[in-house]
């Protein structure tokens, strides 16, 4: 085997913030190298550095395909063969798919725009990775997957060697997730080698042949994925062992608080009647696609039903905008969090303050720097987001710490239903840990809860109660104590 | 490829430059039923020579909103290089050439200086502008005590006149200066937006700046370049506007930047930068000017113009803005 990349004593401080200390990583040429720890160990920083977009500490050594480099920049990296898939796929969403694969042809010098060749490239590449959408279409028209495969698509067309793709499976279903591990093998195959990064470590040992481990910036070591487990890589990364029991309803749970009749909306779904209790937690699992994201939307008055009623506390409610619905103390925290939960480029405080400005307010309606930071303060400490600075950008904050604050903020309002879409996409073990934790407090706390998930075990151990849609109707509607993990995958993809 | 014709048909059909095309096409219609005055040939050619101004500066200001900045010191940097190229153009003559070389220079110089503030300093490109506006335009009053130039030079004053033709009977028509610099700005603008590879960075840089710069981009330069444009524009429409004033005034041209953001805006481009076409811009001039123009012909007070104007760039924004909601949420997720 050859290397196609080595590179030692790789420190990197962001002002206090050590995130890398003294790092080593090799990667051959055809190997499948998986980077995991827990939110904020450093993996995306470690990216950045191999891309060249930040520069580590003077005294690193980067050596690529033999040629020695002290630090990199964008292009050498590029022209090297370094291709990066962030977290936040860093496509330009107003434009078309054909102009962002082939992005890489307006570099260089000035000169004109061959447009028909440019979409021959993105045909070409398109067809390789067998994704079906308008090349015409503009990029902010498509799903987070649509996305996530464009980016893929601009990777390879620029003729990539070494493909990092920074948490691709993040907002993917299962169903995405294997397109993509069987386009991964195709790429390994061909002798490009492949970077991934991700909190799923199922998914980790199943694509990887080394596994990387930071934790707290430092690495913990570089092991075979054949002489690791689960268990073991998650213990690696946080030192601590994590071990599920299903949830049994507790004897208080409440009155029903939401309850919705024969709800339809053409094209999404149709006949969906459901209860949330107090004190409940409810799963709602399904493949993407199969209108669970649009009924959350429903139920927190963002895509108004067509049919059907919905009654909060037995009288009947009609939620035209979101505005009713938070009123009302129905909060909603969304599976794309970058684009609808977050203000990336205003502070930590500024976003978790910002759904409860009127409860901060003090005399003539003036919001005190006190009350906002012991605010900030005390939602930082109880979901354990790693902040240096809470005045910073919240884009500073590793994607998992992102996460956090969305939740932060949204669970400030005290709702009385909480939707949660997707709650621990691109979180940490450990974090995910803290946020079911959170939860069940809540829910002892007499919130109702409705949690959409992917992933089966997850719905399965922290929910009491497990709904299953598929293609727009609910088809399943057990005890999360009466069934098991193989019946629910067969509920969800028969 | 008749099925992609229909597709691309289609996009068009509920892109912004549709509404604004079936909007100025009713105004016309009516505006023509009930002023004959109105579709006539030479009131497009007036329409064409009036507006050119603020055509010109709308373009640039075009390409430095789809860079993502904004600039409003442009009609600063219009009354600086008409004042100084006319002046030298008098004092040591001078030709076509020459002047345009010299508005240009100076327009140029004047959009890098904003560049290197925002750039550098990292200042919000608004309030370099607003403050480069007041610096320009002061320092050009203190020069100049606020005095007219009227004396321009004869060939200056006499402009030029191509391609004339008759119409009727004792009228003719030809390209004068402000339709063919108004022409060249936007062919060019064009080329370079859409036909040539710095246009397209310069639409990804606004549509995403941390991607432009991770992919290599050279951001630094593309807005360097971005603001020199408007600079240069400035420059090429200050002269234009002089030759049709037939005199120099430093303090006219202050002022009529809301004119040009108006134009721009109503054609559809984003403050948020990386939206925005040459074809949606000159729609939103040409409904600025149907309506400024409309208001005359109509016999209504011209006070009435920038109600008209405001209000109907309130509605053209709305109504982009909803129906984008609406296919956001109407579109069900695949
Ligand atoms: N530009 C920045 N300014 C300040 N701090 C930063 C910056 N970028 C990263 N950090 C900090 O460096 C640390 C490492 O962040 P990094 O994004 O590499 O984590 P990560 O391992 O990718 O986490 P996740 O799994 O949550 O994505 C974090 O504490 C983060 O807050
Ligand atoms: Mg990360």
């Amino acid at each position: 085997m050859t290397t196609f990349l080595e590179m030692s004593g790789i420190s990197k401080r962001f002002g206090g913030v050590h995130a890398l200390r003294d790092v080593d990583l090799t990667l051959e040429v055809g190997e499948v190298h998986c980077l995991v720890g827990e939110n904020g160990s450093g993996k995306s920083t470690l990216i950045k550095i191999i891309s060249g977009v930040e520069a580590p500490e003077p005294g690193g050594r980067i050596v690529i395909s033999g040629k020695e480099y002290p630090k990199l920049s964008p292009v050498y990296s590029t022209h090297c063969g370094i291709q990066v898939i962030y977290q936040d796929l860093s496509l330009f969403s107003n434009l078309t798919v054909v102009e962002n694969i082939a992005m890489a042809h307006h570099l260089g010098g000035v000169h004109t725009v061959n447009w028909s060749s440019m979409r021959a490239i993105a045909m070409a590449t398109m067809a390789k990775v067998g994704i079906e959408v308008d090349p015409e279409t503009k990029v902010s028209e498509l799903s987070i997957a649509g996305r996530q495969l464009v980016a893929i698509c601009r990777a390879l067309a620029a003729d990539a060697k070494l493909l990092i793709m920074d948490e691709p499976t993040a907002s993917l279903t299962r169903h995405e997730v294997n397109t993509l591990i069987k386009l991964v093998s195709d790429l390994k195959r061909s002798g490009i080698c492949v970077v991934f990064v991700s909190h799923r470590l199922d998914e980790v040992l199943e694509i990887a042949e080394r596994v990387t481990v930071l934790r707290d910036g430092a690495k913990v070591g570089t092991f075979a994925a054949a002489a690791i487990d689960g268990s073991k890589l998650s213990h690696l990364m946080t030192g601590k062992a994590f071990e599920y029991q299903k949830q049994v309803p507790d004897l208080a749970v409440g009155a029903v608080v939401l309850e919705v009749q024969g709800l339809g909306r053409d094209g999404d779904y149709d006949d969906v009647s459901l209860q949330l209790r107090a004190g409940e937690v409810v799963g709602l699992t399904g493949l993407l696609g199969s209108g669970r994201t649009e009924l959350a939307l429903s139920l927190f008055g963002m895509n108004p039903p067509d049919r059907g009623t919905m009654a909060l506390d037995g009288h009947r409610v009609v939620l035209n905008t979101n505005a009713d619905a938070i009123r009302r103390g129905i909060a909603y925290v969304s599976e794309d969090r970058l684009t609808l939960g977050l203000i990336l480029d205003q502070s930590i405080t500024s976003n978790v303050t910002l759904t409860v400005l009127e409860r901060l307010a003090g005399a003539f309606g003036l919001i005190g720097t006190r009350a906002r930071q012991s605010h900030v303060a005390r939602w930082v400490a109880e979901l354990g987001i790693k902040v240096s600075d809470p005045n910073n950008p919240v884009k500073t904050l590793s994607g998992g710490n992102q996460q956090r604050i969305v939740l932060a903020k949204w669970m400030a309002t005290n709702p009385r239903v909480l939707i949660l879409d997707s709650p621990t996409v691109g979180v940490d073990i450990r974090a995910k840990d803290g946020i079911y934790e959170i939860i069940r407090r809540l829910a002892r706390e007499g919130v109702a809860v409705l949690m959409i998930s992917d992933e089966i075990p997850e719905v399965l151990y922290h929910s009491h109660r497990v709904l299953v849609m598929r293609e727009g109707r609910l088809t399943a509607d057990v005890m999360a104590a009466d069934t098991s993990e193989d019946a629910l995958r067969q509920a969800v993809n028969a | 490829m008749p099925k992609s014709r229909f597709a691309s048909f289609g996009r068009f059909r509920r892109s912004h430059e549709f509404w604004l095309l079936i909007v100025i096409l009713v105004l016309c219609a009516s505006l023509g039923a009930a002023n004959g005055q109105f579709l006539t040939m030479q009131n497009l050619f007036d329409l064409l020579t009036s507006y050119a101004f603020v055509g010109i500066l709308a373009l640039g200001l075009l390409v430095v909103l789809i860079a993502g900045g904004i600039d409003i010191s442009f009609t600063a940097t219009a009354s600086v290089a008409q004042y100084v190229t006319l002046t030298v153009a008098n004092a040591y003559g001078a030709n076509w050439v020459c002047v345009f070389a010299i508005a240009i220079g100076i327009g140029g110089t004047l959009g890098a200086l904003n560049a290197i503030f925002i750039q550098k300093l990292r200042i919000p490109s608004i309030i370099v502008s607003v403050a480069t506006l007041n610096i320009f335009y002061g320092l050009l009053i203190f020069f100049t005590g606020g005095k007219y130039i009227y004396s321009l030079p004869d060939w200056f004053a006499t402009g030029i006149f191509w391609f004339e033709f008759d119409w009727g009977k004792d009228t003719s028509y030809g390209v004068n200066l402000q339709i063919l610099a108004l022409g060249f700005s936007f062919l060019f603008t064009w080329l370079l937006l859409n036909r040539s590879n710095i246009g397209r960075q310069i639409y990804a840089m606004g549509g995403n700046t941390d991607a432009a710069q991770r992919l290599g981009f050279h951001v630094f330069g593309l807005n360097m370049l971005v603001y020199c444009y408007m600079g240069v524009m400035a420059g090429i429409a200050s002269l234009v506007q002089a030759q049709l004033a037939q005199s120099v005034a430093p303090t006219v041209l202050v002022g009529k930047e809301l004119d040009v953001v108006a134009a721009v805006v109503l054609g559809g481009a984003s403050l948020m930068g990386g939206v925005g076409t040459v074809l949606g811009t000159f729609l939103g001039l040409a409904l600025l000017a149907i309506l400024q123009n409309g208001i005359i012909l109509l016999g209504v007070s011209s006070y009435w113009s920038p109600f008209f104007v405001g209000l109907v760039i309130l509605i053209s924004v709305s109504a982009t803005a909803w129906s984008q909601r609406e296919r956001r949420t109407r579109s069900a997720r695949p």
